[in-house]
């Protein structure tokens, strides 16, 4: 596909923004088709959310063109963004109203009156047809986390644009969140979703895009990324406390459940790795050779880029 | 109207309705006290028109004084609330024009500096019988006196970046212009120096024709008056529209 080709769902061209000597957004450019479930990954600070903001017309680019169904962003607003439902990374809301004068107003913004048979249907999708007349200020951090992929759904957008949506959000509403936008993303919604959770972007995302200091790293399928021939990843649980030798320090980093994950060469560092261990005197209680997942290639990415 | 337009300044009237004891009754409160320790303490040291008592020559002034400063109080504390708490962000994303959002907070604005006013007028009724010489100049000069406030506190509400500073616009700005418009006093009571200072301040404008919708007379012609006022709402909405159209503090 081009990047000129005008049946994308996004259309980002050449794209740059500055904000005073901080070089936000550098020539960006990546088209984003209908129908798609695309993630837009980087480390705080890669212009994930600058380009969002872009896209929702919160801001405006120093130079370069961003379509939305075809709709300019700046010259179509109106368009564009009747076709754009953005879900802020921020957890905002009015603390006068309650979610369903929330949900009618928000309608109303995008000119639909009488929305409440969608908007019933939404709340029960999020599990928050108990809270419709509930105000605001009452709901929990999830609660509020959910009407705000209601208020972005109610104007039936094609485009769903996530901002990080499961950041600090419990295990269950996550899971539910994502069971929805999957189902939406079926019915033909293209989703485009940024996250920290790279597991996350793994399971859901067909393509990725990696943004570091506001530029395109890496565009590809997730299965092709995946496939990057990169390092072996070996899991140890070590026994004791005895430290790593120092050249495997360079290589260790910490996993979510307190292993030590060490990115090696190829096979054969493995079995030089575990015998450095051995001599070290490090007790290993458990080792794992595992295939890369999009963390270790994210890593790899970010570290080329350099 | 569109129905964006419509919904945003249902919106914002709703906001100050579901708080209406401190939006509406606060201020009628404060201003019948004005009246009642006002017009007992000055009633005999302040000259006003022939044959208008002190009480009666200060209700209007009050009305007008309350609807300016809630009108202001509307646009610009609905504004700087919605950017602290970042909620500003649903009005953003949605496919609303900034000439719409203007007129939405601006009308929404007159609205409640309407209902202050009416409320001020209506409380006051038990204490003073006012005449009304001209009902159309006193509807004209509430609407656009309110629609001026609305106009600034849009201004205020989108430099501002923190609430002290919309406080410190509202209290070193609205608050000496208003005070200093003839709410309490004619300007004609004043020495001749003051007397000129208060022909630039554009509220005097806005409360003398006020005051001349009651009694039929005032300090200057209410075409003056309406004119000053009606120039001073063109100058602000044109400078509301140009930062509101280049995104100023709003769209980054």
């Amino acid at each position: 596909m081009s990047i000129s080709d005008p049946s994308a769902a996004l259309l980002i061209d050449g794209v740059c923004k500055r904000y005073g000597s901080l070089q936000a957004l550098d020539h960006v450019s990546l088209t984003v088709r209908q129908g798609e479930f695309f993630g837009l990954l980087g480390p705080n600070g890669a212009g994930k959310t600058t380009l969002i903001s872009l896209l929702a017309g919160l801001g405006r680019a120093d130079s370069g063109v961003i379509r939305v169904m075809g709709h300019d962003v700046v010259a179509g607003y109106r368009d564009a963004r009747r076709n754009l439902g953005v879900v802020p990374q921020e957890l905002v809301f009015d603390p006068f109203f309650t979610v369903r004068e929330t949900l009618r107003i928000q309608s109303g913004y995008f000119g639909l009156r009488r929305n409440d048979d969608w908007i019933d249907e939404i709340l029960h999708h999020l599990d928050l047809h108990t809270k419709a007349e509930v105000n605001m200020r009452a709901l929990s951090g999830g609660m509020k986390r959910r009407v705000l992929v209601a208020q972005a759904l109610v104007h039936r957008p094609p485009v769903i644009v996530l901002d990080e949506p499961t950041a600090g959000v419990d295990v269950e509403l996550r899971q539910g969140l994502w069971a929805f936008v999957r189902d939406l993303n079926r019915q033909g919604h293209t989703i485009v979703l940024t996250t920290h959770y790279l597991e996350e972007a793994e399971s859901l995302c067909g393509r990725i895009a990696m943004l570091k200091q506001g530029r395109v790293i890496a565009l590809d399928n997730t299965t092709s990324l995946l496939a990057r021939p990169i390092h072996q990843t070996l899991r140890l649980r070590l026994r004791g406390d005895i430290a790593l030798p120092a050249d495997l320090r360079a290589v260790a980093r910490a996993t979510a459940d307190g292993r030590v994950a060490l990115a090696l060469e190829n096979a054969d560092a493995v079995s030089a790795c575990l015998a450095r261990l051995h001599a070290a005197g490090v007790g290993l209680e458990e080792i794992e050779l595992v295939r890369p997942d999009l963390e270790d290639i994210f890593i790899s990415i970010m570290r080329e880029a350099a | 109207m569109s129905i964006a337009l419509r919904t945003l300044l249902y919106k914002e009237v709703l906001r100050f309705w579901k708080v209406g004891f401190q939006t509406v009754g606060a201020p009628v409160l404060t201003a019948l006290l004005y009246l009642l320790v006002f017009s007992h303490v000055l009633d005999r040291h302040v000259e006003v028109y022939g044959g208008v008592s002190y009480a009666a020559f200060l209700v209007p002034g009050l009305v007008m004084m309350s609807l300016l400063q809630n009108a202001f109080s509307n646009s610009s504390s609905s504004l700087i609330q919605s950017k602290v708490t970042g909620n500003i962000v649903f009005v953003l994303l949605a496919p609303i024009s900034y000439r719409e959002f203007y007129a939405a907070y601006v009308l929404a604005a007159v609205i409640r500096g309407l209902v202050v006013g009416a409320g001020v007028w209506l409380v006051t009724l038990w204490f003073v019988e006012l005449p009304y010489a001209h009902p159309l100049w006193i509807l004209f000069f509430a609407t656009l006196g309110g629609a001026i406030l609305a106009s600034l506190g849009v201004i205020a509400g989108i430099w501002a970046d923190k609430f002290d500073q919309l406080a410190a616009f509202q209290n070193f700005v609205v608050m000496p212009l208003t005070f200093l418009s003839g709410v309490f006093y004619s300007i004609h009571s004043l020495p001749a120096f003051w007397q000129t200072v208060s022909h630039v301040n554009p509220f005097f404008y806005m409360i003398d024709g006020f005051r001349y919708g009651f009694f039929g007379q005032s300090d200057v012609s209410p075409w003056i008056s309406a004119l000053v006022a009606g120039g001073s709402f063109v100058a602000l909405t044109y400078a509301t529209l140009n930062m509101l159209a280049r995104g100023y503090k709003l769209r980054s």
